[in-house]
């Protein structure tokens, strides 16, 4: 008899690339992009003699993941060879970390569905990247600029149940590791990849099932709709009698399916043992303090910061901080012009509804943090009005440079001369005569028509305060 | 050949005899005073030694590849500096050495004595290879070794073994044969080996040369060829402690390349030479292990000379025991070959070496490593490989380790009561070519004597101190405490001060 419901247990196997400037063995470029087996030398080819040496920065980024995601940093951790042929895999092991990883435990708190959840982590090593194997019509080759390349891997405990809950772990993880600079997780250059390990079991139940492994997921997209097929399928198996296999599974996008890849009874054995060739890592105290010091500001608590510090609403603080770009984009601006109300405004509209029209990241942007300060700046001394202002972003947005140079020299600046203001405004009354006789007469409403005209006159640049102080001491109300 | 050997001294007016003389009869050390006394050019001793090759090699086959042109090109470089009145950038300025065939020198084959890297050159230059080049040594070839460095014989060449030049019916001893062979020899004054159970002493002992095994981490392995990376050690073969010195000076210190090389300084070996009259205030320590049953009693009574030499000259002997001993051959085994079954891994067929296509990859790896690699190096991958697996990793490999961490305390508490160690080399003088390839087991025992040393992580250095009735050469091994080479080779040398070193060239 099958349960009338299920759930699904799923847990993830994160692989994140790290942005540091060289490999994790050698010095290599730790670069995406460049020219098939350019960034390589005798170390991450696996040429006969080449010993590795552990890159620092890789170890420091990996304990700030772990500091960032609560993990405990283990003081003396090993790194293990890993034994498996496969063309790309340089010397035919894989070095990684097996039974003294880096960092063990932690956790993310995620939100999905209204409700809140914590995702215990398992652990967090350190390993080697492998090259890629490109084929061709009729021979294949192996790229090894990627090889060596320094991979974390985040293994989550299967405390997540549904292909929401996946996804918005991996966003909240995505999240913490940019804000940390411990990687772009730039999805299109491969930055980001997990397996996911996902079986089904009557809700209400504690006996895990079979679980099946789906492979080198690239997109989150990806894994939510592999993650929904595959529970589907479990299901759908499980209902009609039958018995879930424990294999690996591949993701076909196009499909739209998973199928299997091959048995796990097959698996390798990987003959883990201590790599003889690096000493073990050791992390004093002092070491593990100094990093932690270090920390950067995780989203959450910059959001509340920003609530307190620049009396911004809850919501705009949250805007302004899920990028951590915008929220340092914002910050710079705020601090260079002394008003971060001013500021959050211009980088809610402006700023990221011309990013989001462009699919730019902030990054990319021309309009320096500076150069805003300067423009609102302006506005707020009067020398440009808004609308005079929003013409000074397009410009810079386009072509970059210096607003008040911008002003100048376009001759955009407001005219605040009150004589020639007063001018227009006696030719304003001068032509409409029934608005200024309305007005005299008390309907307030007018002065706003009569100001329009001394606006137009001016070609945008009469400053609208003084053109409605000159009116009212024309039409004798003051 | 007009240098007879028949003991000490043979060729002590080497050097006022050159170049009429064989020019290879004489050592680094003389061979520098002969180039800065304007007795000879580089250019002469290069000729000289290549010519030797011509005539000796054919029947010991020490040498896999003769640099003949780059090491005349570079010779007449060396003189050119000279002439031209630049200072000699080291002691081995123009003077040439050879370098065993699994050290990469950049653009010279480095096959390892195997099949498996058919075709392949190095494109870099070992950490060793670059300082004994900036020193400004020729290197004059790629000795014959035991594949990959496994054995004790260097039968395990994939391109025939080498002769012991000291009877041609004989092994050099392995896997450094070819090094050992070629100073036993005069065809180089000098060449690098590597020591992973013994591979540089057993040969050197065999040969009747000086080698050094250094403390692991005394000199870079970047560039050496792995065959068990926790032991494997490059150090010299040479006609004496004093050129082993210059060598080992050379090529020692921290090296960024290799996170195992220890940052320690590198002190004057051959200051440590000088004075070597007296060893007062000196304790040595036998080994019992050492002396034990199955020891041969000629290779027994020349050890026991020695000790009584340098006791003769103020130095007090200790008896004391390495319990472990008997466990060191079943440890390495295991620990060297769980390393070396990675190690080999990527002699794949796919970016270098030797290929046989198949269907798929996995095909073309089984076809490649099949036909690419020799019965020995096959075996040794399947014990590494079983000794991994899970399921066994405890019962082997684990074990192993903790046994290793007994071995080295063996050492630690012997040391606690004397300053060096006083040995043989090997349980016999150099055995007939066959006599134990069928046995790989007799095989394996031939290193009981030198494999606890790597275990332990600690120097030693064989040196000549005898003959057998036959004339074949029996060498001492003298095992100092981590980085003290000084040490040994200060021990050495009083050996040598005080019996006449035991150099001159086989009859060939
Ligand atoms: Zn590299």
């Amino acid at each position: 008899m099958s349960p009338s419901a299920f759930e699904a247990v799923i847990g993830l196997e994160v692989h994140v690339q790290l942005r540091t400037e060289t490999k994790l063995f050698c010095a290599c470029p730790n670069r995406f992009g460049a020219e098939p087996n350019t960034l390589v030398c005798p170390v991450c080819l696996g040429l006969p003699g080449a010993l590795p040496v552990a890159n620092r920065e890789a170890i420091r980024l990996t304990v700030m993941a772990g500091l960032l995601l609560g993990c405990e940093i283990h003081r003396i951790s090993r790194f293990d060879r890993k034994s498996y042929f496969y063309p790309d895999m340089p010397k035919n092991f894989q070095i990684s970390q097996y039974d003294r990883p880096l960092c063990l435990g932690g956790g993310l708190e995620i939100e999905a569905g209204g409700t809140h959840k914590r995702v215990r982590l398992t652990r967090i090593h350190l390993e080697e990247d492998v090259g890629k194997s490109l084929h061709f019509e009729t021979t294949s080759g192996v790229d090894f600029n990627r090889a060596g390349a320094p991979l974390m891997e985040i293994v989550t405990e299967p405390d997540l149940s549904s292909p929401d809950e996946a996804m918005a772990f991996l966003l909240a993880l995505k999240q913490i590791l940019v804000y940390g600079g411990i990687s772009d997780c730039n999805l299109e250059q491969g930055n980001l990849r997990c397996d996911i390990n996902c079986s089904v079991r009557p809700a209400g139940s504690s006996a895990l099932g079979v679980k099946t492994e789906i492979k080198n997921m690239n997109t989150f997209k990806g894994v939510h709709r592999a993650l929904t097929y595959e529970i589907d399928r479990q299901i759908r198996v499980l209902r009609g009698g039958g018995t879930i296999r424990q294999e690996t599974r591949r993701w076909d996008d196009d499909a739209g399916a998973t199928d299997s890849m091959r048995s796990k009874e097959y698996a390798h054995d990987y003959r883990y043992f201590p790599e003889p060739d690096l000493l073990p890592v050791e992390l004093t105290e002092a070491q593990i303090e100094t990093w932690r010091a270090d920390l950067p500001e995780l989203p959450a608590a910059r959001r509340a910061r920003f609530v307190r510090e620049y009396h911004l609403p809850d919501y705009d603080a949250g805007v302004l901080t899920a990028d951590k770009g915008v929220a340092d984009y914002f910050e710079a601006v705020a601090r260079s012009c002394g008003n971060p109300k001013a500021a959050s405004n211009w980088v809610m509209t402006d700023v990221l509804r011309v990013l989001g029209e462009q699919g730019m990241e902030i990054g990319h942007i021309r309009v320096t943090p500076e150069a805003l300060a300067k423009l609102i700046g302006l506005v707020e001394r009067r020398v440009i009005n808004m609308p005079t202002a929003r013409e000074v972003f397009a410009a810079l947005f386009e072509h970059g440079g210096d607003p008040e140079t911008l002003v100048r020299e376009r001759g955009l600046g407001q005219v605040s001369d009150a004589s020639a203001i007063d001018a227009l405004a006696a030719q304003a009354i001068e032509a409409h005569p029934g608005p200024a006789s309305d007005y005299r007469n008390g309907k307030a409403a007018a002065l706003q028509f009569l100001i329009g005209q001394v606006m137009k006159l001016s070609r945008g640049k009469a400053d609208p305060r003084l053109a409605a102080e000159a009116l009212k001491r024309r039409l004798g109300i003051n | 050949m007009s240098r007879r050997s028949d003991g000490q001294n043979a060729i002590a007016s080497g050097a006022a005899e050159f170049p009429m003389s064989d020019p290879a009869a004489i050592s680094l050390y003389e061979l520098g005073e002969s180039l800065a006394h304007g007795d000879c050019s580089s250019t002469d001793i290069v000729q000289a030694l290549l010519d030797a090759i011509a005539r000796k090699d054919g029947r010991i086959h020490a040498f896999l590849h003769v640099n003949a042109e780059e090491a005349l090109s570079e010779a007449r470089t060396a003189d050119r500096r000279r002439a031209a009145g630049e200072p000699p950038r080291s002691p081995l300025d123009g003077l040439p050495v050879a370098l065993k065939d699994n050290i990469s020198a950049r653009g010279q084959p480095c096959g390892c004595a195997s099949r498996i890297l058919d075709g392949y050159r190095a494109t870099y230059d070992a950490t060793v290879v670059a300082r004994l080049r900036a020193a400004g040594a020729i290197l004059l070839g790629r000795t014959n070794m035991d594949e990959f460095a496994m054995g004790s014989s260097t039968e395990n060449s994939a391109f025939g073994p080498t002769r012991n030049p000291w009877d041609t019916d004989r092994v050099p001893g392995g896997s450094s044969g070819g090094s050992a062979a070629a100073v036993a020899a005069h065809m180089v004054p000098a060449a690098l080996g590597s020591d992973t159970g013994g591979s540089i002493r057993q040969p050197a002992s065999f040969c009747g040369v000086v080698g050094l095994k250094p403390t692991y981490g005394r000199v870079s392995r970047y560039g050496l060829v792995a065959f068990a990376s926790s032991l494997d050690q490059i150090g010299p073969l040479a006609c004496d402690t004093r050129d082993a010195a210059r060598v080992l000076a050379t090529i020692a210190g921290p090296d960024p390349m290799d996170g195992t090389c220890v940052d320690v300084p590198v002190p004057d070996y051959e200051a440590a030479l000088r004075d070597v009259e007296r060893l007062d205030g000196l304790r040595i320590g036998l080994p019992r292990e050492y002396f034990a049953a199955g020891l041969d009693a000629e290779v027994e009574r020349a050890v026991r000379d020695a000790a009584d030499c340098l006791a003769a000259l103020g130095a007090e002997l200790v008896e004391v025991n390495l319990p472990h001993t008997p466990y060191a051959v079943a440890t390495y085994y295991l620990i060297a070959t769980a390393e070396a079954s990675t190690n080999l891994a990527r002699f794949d067929g796919v970016r270098y070496g030797h290929r046989v296509e198949g269907a798929d990859p996995i095909e073309m790896y089984l076809r490649t490593r099949a036909a690419g690699f020799g019965p020995e190096v096959k075996r040794r991958m399947i014990l590494g490989a079983f000794a991994l697996s899970t399921g066994y990793y405890d019962a082997y490999y684990l074990r192993a380790q903790k046994v290793r961490t007994l071995i080295r305390h063996d050492f630690e508490a012997a040391f606690a009561r004397c300053d060096v160690l006083l040995g043989p080399v090997a349980p016999t003088p150099a055995f007939r070519l066959g006599e134990k390839l069928a046995d790989p087991l007799a095989m394996y025992l031939e290193d009981i004597l030198t494999i606890p040393v790597n275990l332990a992580g600690i120097c030693a250095l064989a040196v000549p101190c005898g003959r057998t009735a036959a004339g074949l050469p029996i060498g001492a091994q003298i095992i100092g405490p981590a980085f003290e080479e000084g040490r040994i080779l200060r021990i050495g040398a009083a050996l040598e001060q005080a019996r006449g070193p035991f150099r001159g060239a086989p009859t060939l």
